[in-house]
């Protein structure tokens, strides 16, 4: 611990605190999680990962956590904080005063260290849905593809997805059944099927109408409650549903016009 | 020779507990709305029993509307009313999530939707109230 000295130390002294109940965990030597409480300042402008900057500077340099652009954009610094997946870097410690606040790693995905977790498993699926433009018949030489402000429109909102994980978190479905495709995969396959340039929507559809794709979602739609960035894959999901039955009903009623 | 060495840290998978809808108000609103099912069944089985009796003649009826009077099958039915609207309230919440309207190209907005399922609900429940009392 530092010693501070001077006018400066006396008024940080002054200063109201609050504690933040952290969970800890070291794969080398834990068995289980456990809790650390740190005090740290609270100023009006602090956010909880300015609290977590905090410990890690001044207190204790062991704690682990991901973290890089301060800003909401990067999608890395999510965790639950008071049992909300939230982004630490847009979570003001002021709005828990007078605390504690507790942060613990994202729920729902296996725990690295401390409140880094582990997201390989998202990594994995997010490519099985093909989360690009899919089409066979590009001429690079014939120029862009045009769309109309409507065209982009249909798509732009589901676009915005920064992969932070907090509606994972917040999926009681895929905390259950790790198997489930999960909402931004989802939400980011809609977002190309919704693209006027990609003619790809059959081949995500035969991945995602398996029972672990669509079907696995219950429409809880705490995943839109928790998107930082209003993606809605709540909305997302129910929509390709409607779209999967009536591809179905469609291939029942006739049988060689389909596709 | 020694043990092959751990490609990653062990991590730690946190066990999903079984009262996790008793964590957070939406989830437990979630757990009542796919419950409110169960009642929609009742209403629908009961409604299905009381077309039988009255197809049966006046005796059979009589004797359905006895058994409907009867104190537990009024409290079962007061709870599935309460579910019944539930049910209706959530899931016309929850319909333009589902379903993206376009009129002439612009989206229509999700307020309107609803407001549509309400008016299409007051029509029917105004015919029902029609077929029964005029």
């Amino acid at each position: 611990m530092t010693v501070e000295i001077g006018p400066q130390a006396a008024a940080r002294a002054a200063e109201e605190s609050i504690t933040i109940e952290v969970t800890r965990y070291d794969p080398d030597s834990d068995q289980e999680l456990r809790t650390q409480s740190y005090e740290v300042p609270l100023r009006k402008d602090w956010t909880v990962l300015d609290g977590l900057n905090h410990v890690k500077d001044t207190i204790d340099p062991t704690l682990s956590y991901r973290w890089s652009c301060r800003m909401g954009v990067c999608g890395s610094c999510g965790m639950n904080i008071q049992g909300q997946p939230s982004l630490s870097c847009g979570t003001f410690l002021s709005d828990f005063a007078p605390g504690p606040v507790r942060v613990e790693p994202l729920a729902n995905f296996p725990v690295v260290r401390d409140l880094v977790v582990d997201i390989n498993d998202f990594m994995e699926k997010l490519p099985k849905v093909k989360p690009w433009i899919i089409r066979d018949d590009v001429d690079v030489h014939a120029g862009e593809f045009l769309q109309t402000p409507a065209e982009l429109d249909a798509y732009t909102q589901f676009s915005s997805c920064i992969n932070c994980m907090l509606c994972y978190s917040a999926c009681p479905v895929y905390g259950l059944d790790p198997e489930f495709t999960g909402p931004a995969a989802i939400a980011l396959a809609e977002r190309y099927n919704l693209d006027s340039r990609d003619r790809g929507a059959r081949e995500r559809l035969d991945v995602l109408i398996e029972r672990e794709g669509l079907w696995g979602c219950t429409f809880v739609g705490e995943c839109t409650r928790v998107c930082p960035k209003h993606v809605d894959p709540a909305s997302a999901i129910q929509r390709y549903k409607l779209k999967a039955a009536q591809e179905s009903v469609r291939a029942v009623l006739l049988p060689r016009g389909a596709g | 020779m020694s043990a092959p060495v751990q490609s990653r840290p062990r991590s730690y998978r946190r066990p999903v507990s079984v009262w996790w809808w008793l964590k957070k108000p939406t989830y437990l609103l979630f757990v009542l709305r796919e419950l409110s099912s169960i009642f929609i069944a009742w209403l629908v089985a009961f409604l299905v029993v009381m077309v039988f009796a009255v197809g049966r003649g006046a005796d059979s009826y009589r004797a359905f509307m006895d058994w409907a009077g009867s104190a537990w099958v009024v409290v079962i039915n007061i709870i599935a009313f309460l579910f019944a609207a539930l049910h209706t309230v959530t899931w016309f919440l929850l319909t333009p999530k589902a379903m993206a309207l376009r009129v002439r190209g612009k989206a229509v907005p999700a307020r309107m939707i609803i407001v549509g399922e309400y008016v299409a609900l007051a029509v029917v429940s105004a015919f029902v109230i029609w077929l029964v009392f005029l």
